[in-house]
C-alpha cells in the first residue's frame, strides 16, 4: 500500500504575496535581518508602508518639479545606472552637462562670446551651489586681502533674514559671518539700502534673492547693483553680487525678459538656479554659473584629463546620478523658450485663479505679489478665533499638503499659508482647492463653539457649587487663547531650519 | 467636379521619427532653442546621442553598482518625484532613512543599545560624508583648543597618499592642512607607524581607508589604533580616527566579520561608506555614521521640527531625490546578512578565477592582495614594447572599459590595470575577459610598437635627406617609446584622475 501524504508545508514562493509569513513579521528596523526574502516579498512591503507617505503632487508646500514626460520618464530609467562622475566612460552625458551649462550662461546673459564655453557647473541642488558660489567668493576676497596685508580671518557676507537655509548652512561650515538685514511688516525682502549699509571690508558678497521662498518676491537687484557700485567707489572695496536665482532663475527670463537682475548687471559675479524648480526637472539637480574665468579661482578647481582634454570640475559631490542631466537637457531642448514660456504663463494664469477664489472668500490678506514666482501667500484677516495652522491642518484630511510658517524677524507676528503652483497643477486643481478651503473655513468656523462648550461643561460640573458663572466664560476665552499660544508657540520654536523650501 | 489636392507638407506630427526634420537639424549646444519640439522627436534624439556611452555594465573601472532588480526599479520609479528633503510630508521614507542609518551603525558596532537610535546621516555619496565627519571634527578640534587658550587656526589631517580626491577637496575647501604619509614600492597603503609620527597638536584626525581605491586593500586600523592609543597616552591629545570605508564597510562584515576596524577600537569616532559600492543601491546614496553625540557637536545639527518631534539633520545637501534611500532600504531587508555574504563570496570568487587567468598568461604581476575589496589590480612584468594604457585602449575595442593610472608618490612609477568584481560581473564576463586580455597581448606581440614604425619611417626620411648613420634611427625609436609612456604616466599622474 502506498500512502501518499501531502506536504502542508509548501515552498515559500509558491505563497502569494500576502499569505507569504513576511506580512506577519515586523520589518527590521535596527538590525540587517540575518536571511532574506524574495523580492516580490522585499517589493511589496516597501510599497505598502510608502502609501502612507503624502502625494507628491499634492504637496503645495514644495517648488520641487514632481511630473515629466513618460518619454523624460524613459530616458531616467535608462541611465540609473550611470555614475555622473565616471566622465572617461560617459562622454555625451558629461557633454550634455555642458550644454546646459552654455543654454543657461546665455540664457543669464553671461559676456561670452559665440562659440565660447562658459563657466558653470551641474551640482546636487542649489545648495551644493550656493557653497561653491560662497567658496569662491571666500577664496577671492582672502586672496585680494592677503595682497593688501590685510587680516583676512572675519569674512561675512550681507543678506536678507528672508534669506534659505542653506545660506545659513553656508556660513556655519564655512566660517562666515551672516549679517542679516531684518524684514519689517509689510516688506519682505531684503531692502538694497539697508543691505549696502551694512557692506564693510571683510563683506565677501552680498546676496540678493530671485524668489523669495516666503512669498515669491523678486527682490530689485538692479537698485541693489546702484547702490553697491556708488558704494564700491567710494571705498574701493570692490563688493560683488550673489544672485540667489534657486526659483526666479527660470521664471524672469521667460516672463519678464526686460527685468535686469542677471549678468547684464556688471557686480553681478555667479548666479545659481535649482534645475529641480521652475527648470522643470525632478529633485537633485542645480546649476551654478560664474561670469568669467576671473570669478572662479583656479586654486578651487581640479582637472580631470580625460579623451585628452582638459576637464575642469569644483563640485562637492562626486559619485552620483546621471538621470537628472539629461532630464535637463530633454527639457532645454524639447520645450525651447517658446515651451517654458507657455508653461510659466499658465502657472501664473493658475496662480491667479486661485488668488482671486481666496480673495472672494473675504477671510484672507494676499500677501504675495503678482510679478514673481507663481505661488499664493495669504494670511486670515482675523486669526483670533483660529489660525493659518489650523487651517493648514484640517486642508491634509482633504489631501491638500499646505504649509503654515511665521515670517523671519522682524516680521515674527505674521503667519502666512503658502500654495505653490507648479506646472502640473492645473486650473481644475485650483479650483477644487478653493472649494476645499472654503470648506475649511465653514468647519472652523463651527469649531470653537464645540470646543467651548465641551469645556465649559466639564468646568461646570466641577465649578457648580464653588464658582459663580463668571467663571464659565473666562475658562472658555482662556481655553481657546491657550490653544492659540500653544500653535504659535510651536512654529515660534521651529527655527529658519524647517525647511521651507 | 471635384479636384483633390494633396498635401505636400504633412503635419509635422505625423512623420515617423527619423523622417521628421528633426533629425537633420544640428542639436542645441550653446543656446536655448526658441522653438519647442514633440516629446517623441526630443526623447530619440537625446535617446541616440546617449548610445555612444560606455555601457555601465562593461565598465569595469567603477565600484558604483550598475545592477538592481527589477522589484527595486519598479520602486525607484514610483518614488522618483519625491524629494527626501520633505521630512514633513514624506514620513515614511524620511522613517527608512532612519532604519538604514541604525542598521548601519549596528553593523559597525556602534556602541548603542539595541533600541537605541544612532547617530548618523544619509549623504548623497561618500565625499558629502567625508565632509559631514571632516567638519565635525574641525569643529571639535577647534572648541578644544578654545577652551585651553591654543591657536586654533592651523588644522591638519593625516592619511595616506593613497587617498582618495574627496581628502583633497575637504582640505582645500575647508582650510586643513593635509598631511599625506607617502606609499613606497610594495606597500600601497598608509604605514600606521608613519602615520601615527606625523600626528602633531594640530591634528584633528587620522584617517585610515578600509578599501584603498588604488589595489583594494584594506588598511590596519587596529594597529593604527593600538599605536595611536599609546601616543595619546604620551601627549594627552586625544586624536581620534576616522575610518573611510567607502568600499569596504558593505565587505568586512560579511566576509571578515572577526577582523577589528570599526567601533570595537575605542579610538574610532566615525565611520562613512558608500551605499553605491558594495552597498548595492545606484549611484547617488551615502552613509556616515557617528559613535555617539558626543563625537558630532550640536551646533553643526540643523533641528527641523517634523511631526511634533525632533529630527536632527546635517547634510551639505538638502533637496535630492528619494530613490536611493529607499533603494538601500530594500536591499538590507531583501538580502539581509545571508544575501550580501553570498554576494561577496560570489564576487571573490569571480575575482579569484580573473586572477588565476591572469597569472596563467605570465605577462603580469598582480599588485592586489587576496583579502581586500574584490579587485584585480596587475601591472605589466615587461613594459618595454608596449604599456598598461595600450592595453587598456585595445580593451576598450571589444567593450570592456578597464582603466590604467600610476601610483601615487612616492610609488608613481609603477602602472597598473585595475578591474572591479561588482555584483552583476559573473563567472562567464570573467572568462570572457580573460580570453580578450590574451587576445589582447597577442595582437600588440605581433605589432611592431606603432610609434615606433611611424618613427621609423619619418627617421628614414630625414635619414634620406641627412645621410645620418644607423644609430640615430635607433635613439628615435627609443625616445618616441619614452614619450608615450611618459605622456600616459601625466595622463593618470594627477589624483585629480577620479580614480573611485
Amino acid at each position: 500500500m502506498v500512502l501518499s501524504k501531502t506536504t502542508s508545508q509548501t515552498d515559500v514562493s509558491v505563497h502569494s504575496t500576502f499569505a507569504s509569513r513576511y506580512v506577519q513579521c515586523s520589518l527590521p528596523r535596527f538590525k540587517i535581518p540575518e536571511n532574506s526574502i524574495p523580492k516580490e516579498a522585499a517589493f511589496q512591503i516597501i510599497n505598502d508602508e510608502l502609501m502612507l507617505d503624502g502625494n507628491p503632487r499634492l504637496n503645495l508646500a514644495s517648488f520641487v518639479t514632481t511630473w515629466m514626460e513618460p518619454e523624460c520618464d524613459k530616458l531616467i530609467m535608462a541611465s540609473i545606472n550611470k555614475n555622473y562622475v565616471d566622465m572617461d566612460e560617459y562622454p555625451v552625458t558629461t557633454e550634455l552637462q555642458n550644454r546646459c551649462v552654455n543654454m543657461i550662461a546665455h540664457m543669464f546673459n553671461a559676456p561670452l562670446g559665440d562659440g565660447e564655453a562658459a563657466v558653470g557647473v551641474g551640482t546636487v541642488g542649489s545648495s551644493e551651489a550656493i557653497m561653491l558660489a560662497g567658496l569662491a567668493f571666500k577664496r577671492k576676497w582672502q586672496n585680494k586681502m592677503k595682497q593688501l596685508g590685510k587680516p583676512h580671518d572675519k569674512p561675512n557676507i550681507v543678506t536678507g533674514a528672508n534669506v534659505q537655509v542653506c545660506w545659513e548652512k553656508f556660513a556655519r561650515y564655512f566660517e562666515v559671518e551672516l549679517k542679516e538685514v531684518k524684514l519689517s511688516d509689510g516688506y519682505y525682502v531684503m531692502d538694497p539700502e539697508k543691505a549696502v549699509e551694512m557692506v564693510d571690508e571683510n563683506t565677501i558678497c552680498v546676496a540678493a534673492i530671485l524668489g523669495s521662498t516666503l512669498n515669491g518676491e523678486f527682490e530689485d537687484v538692479k537698485k541693489l547693483n546702484d547702490l553697491l557700485m556708488k558704494k564700491n567707489e567710494e571705498t574701493g572695496w570692490d563688493t560683488p553680487i550673489h544672485v540667489d536665482a534657486a526659483s526666479g532663475g527660470f521664471i524672469a527670463p521667460f516672463l519678464y525678459p526686460e527685468l535686469e537682475w542677471d549678468f547684464r548687471l556688471p557686480l553681478v559675479k555667479s548666479i545659481n538656479v535649482s534645475g529641480h524648480k521652475y527648470g522643470l526637472v525632478y529633485a537633485g539637480i542645480g546649476w551654478v554659473i560664474w561670469r568669467s574665468k576671473e570669478d572662479l579661482p583656479d586654486e578651487l578647481i581640479f582637472h580631470i584629463n580625460y579623451l585628452g582634454a582638459d576637464q575642469p570640475t569644483f563640485t562637492l559631490n562626486f559619485s552620483k546620478g546621471s538621470s537628472q542631466v539629461i532630464a535637463q537637457y530633454y527639457q532645454l531642448i524639447r520645450l525651447g523658450y517658446e515651451g517654458y514660456r507657455n508653461i510659466m504663463e499658465n502657472c501664473q494664469e493658475n496662480a491667479m485663479v486661485l488668488k482671486e477664489g481666496l480673495e472672494k472668500t473675504g477671510r484672507f490678506n494676499i500677501v504675495s505679489k503678482d510679478n514673481g514666482v507663481p505661488l499664493v501667500a495669504f494670511s486670515l484677516k482675523d486669526n483670533s478665533r483660529h489660525n493659518e495652522f489650523e487651517v493648514s491642518d484640517m486642508l491634509r484630511r482633504f489631501g491638500w499638503i499646505v504649509p503654515a510658517y511665521t515670517m523671519p524677524p522682524d516680521a515674527q507676528h505674521v503667519t502666512v499659508l503658502r500654495v505653490v503652483i507648479r506646472e502640473d497643477f492645473s486650473r481644475t486643481l485650483a479650483e477644487r482647492l478653493v472649494a476645499d478651503i472654503q470648506k475649511v473655513l465653514q468647519e472652523l468656523d463651527l469649531l470653537p463653539a464645540r470646543v467651548t462648550e465641551k469645556l465649559a461643561a466639564t468646568t461646570a460640573t466641577t465649578a457648580v457649587e464653588e464658582h459663580p458663572p463668571a467663571v464659565i466664560k473666562k475658562t472658555a476665552i482662556e481655553v481657546q487663547r491657550e490653544i492659540t499660544a500653544a500653535w504659535r508657540k510651536m512654529v515660534a520654536d521651529k527655527k529658519k531650519t524647517n525647511g521651507v523650501c | 467636379m471635384v479636384v483633390t489636392t494633396t498635401k505636400p507638407n504633412s503635419d509635422e506630427r505625423l512623420r515617423s521619427t527619423f523622417a521628421s526634420r528633426y533629425a537633420t537639424t544640428s542639436l542645441p549646444r550653446f543656446k536655448i532653442p526658441s522653438g519647442s519640439m514633440p516629446k517623441e522627436a526630443a526623447y530619440q534624439t537625446v535617446n541616440d546621442e546617449l548610445m555612444l556611452d560606455g555601457n555601465p555594465r562593461l565598465n569595469l573601472a567603477s565600484f558604483v553598482t550598475t545592477w538592481m532588480e527589477p522589484e527595486c526599479d519598479k520602486l525607484i520609479m514610483a518614488s522618483i518625484n519625491k524629494n527626501y528633503v520633505d521630512m514633513d510630508e514624506y514620513p515614511v521614507t524620511t522613517e527608512l532613512q532612519n532604519r538604514c542609518v541604525n542598521m548601519i551603525a549596528h553593523l559597525f558596532h556602534a556602541p548603542v543599545g539595541d533600541d537605541e537610535t544612532a547617530i548618523g546621516v544619509g549623504t548623497v555619496g561618500s565625499s558629502e560624508a567625508i565632509m559631514l565627519a571632516g567638519l565635525a571634527f574641525k569643529r571639535k578640534w577647534q572648541a578644544k583648543r578654545k577652551e585651553q587658550g591654543k591657536p586654533y587656526d592651523k588644522p591638519n589631517i593625516v592619511t595616506g597618499a593613497n587617498v582618495q580626491v574627496c581628502w583633497e577637496k575637504f582640505a582645500r575647501y575647508f582650510e586643513v592642512e593635509l598631511k599625506e604619509v607617502k606609499l613606497s614600492e610594495g606597500y600601497y597603503v598608509m604605514d600606521p607607524a608613519k602615520a601615527v609620527e606625523m600626528v602633531d597638536e594640530n591634528t584633528i584626525c587620522v584617517a585610515a581607508i578600509l578599501g584603498s581605491t588604488l589595489a583594494g586593500e584594506f588598511e590596519d586600523v587596529r594597529l593604527l589604533n593600538k599605536l595611536l592609543t599609546k601616543k595619546n597616552e604620551e601627549t594627552g591629545w586625544d586624536t581620534p580616527i576616522h575610518v573611510d570605508a567607502a568600499s569596504g564597510g558593505f565587505i568586512e562584515p560579511f566576509l571578515y566579520p572577526e577582523l577589528e576596524w570599526d567601533f570595537r577600537l575605542p579610538l574610532v569616532k566615525s565611520i562613512n561608506v558608500s551605499g553605491h559600492k558594495y552597498g548595492l543601491v545606484y549611484a547617488g546614496v551615502g552613509w556616515v555614521v557617528w559613535r555617539s553625540t558626543e563625537d558630532l557637536s550640536d551646533e553643526l545639527v540643523f533641528h527641523i521640527n517634523y511631526l511634533g518631534s525632533d529630527q536632527p539633520t546635517f547634510t551639505l545637501n538638502f533637496s535630492k531625490g528619494s530613490y536611493q534611500i529607499i533603494a538601500q532600504y530594500y536591499q538590507f531587508i531583501r538580502l539581509g546578512f545571508e544575501g550580501y555574504r553570498n554576494i561577496m563570496e560570489n564576487c571573490m570568487e569571480n575575482a579569484r578565477l580573473l586572477k588565476e587567468g591572469i597569472n596563467k598568461t605570465g605577462r603580469f604581476n598582480i599588485l592586489s592582495k587576496d583579502i581586500g575589496v574584490p579587485l584585480v589590480a596587475f601591472s605589466l612584468k615587461d613594459s618595454r614594447r608596449y604599456t598598461v594604457f595600450q592595453i587598456s585602449e585595445s580593451l576598450r575595442r571589444f567593450g570592456w572599459i578597464v582603466p590604467a593610472y600610476t601610483m601615487t608618490p612616492d610609488a608613481e612609477h609603477i602602472a597598473l590595470l585595475r578591474v572591479v568584481i561588482r555584483e552583476d560581473f559573473s563567472h562567464s564576463l570573467a572568462e570572457r575577459l580573460v580570453s580578450d586580455i590574451q587576445k589582447v597581448i597577442k595582437e600588440l606581440d605581433e605589432l611592431p610598437p606603432h610609434a615606433t614604425v611611424e618613427a621609423a619611417n619619418v627617421a628614414l626620411d630625414d635619414l634620406h635627406r641627412s645621410k645620418a648613420d644607423g644609430l640615430l634611427l635607433k635613439k628615435s625609436v627609443n625616445e618616441t617609446q619614452k614619450e608615450i609612456c611618459r605622456y600616459g604616466r601625466r595622463i593618470s599622474d594627477k589624483k585629480t584622475s577620479g580614480v573611485c
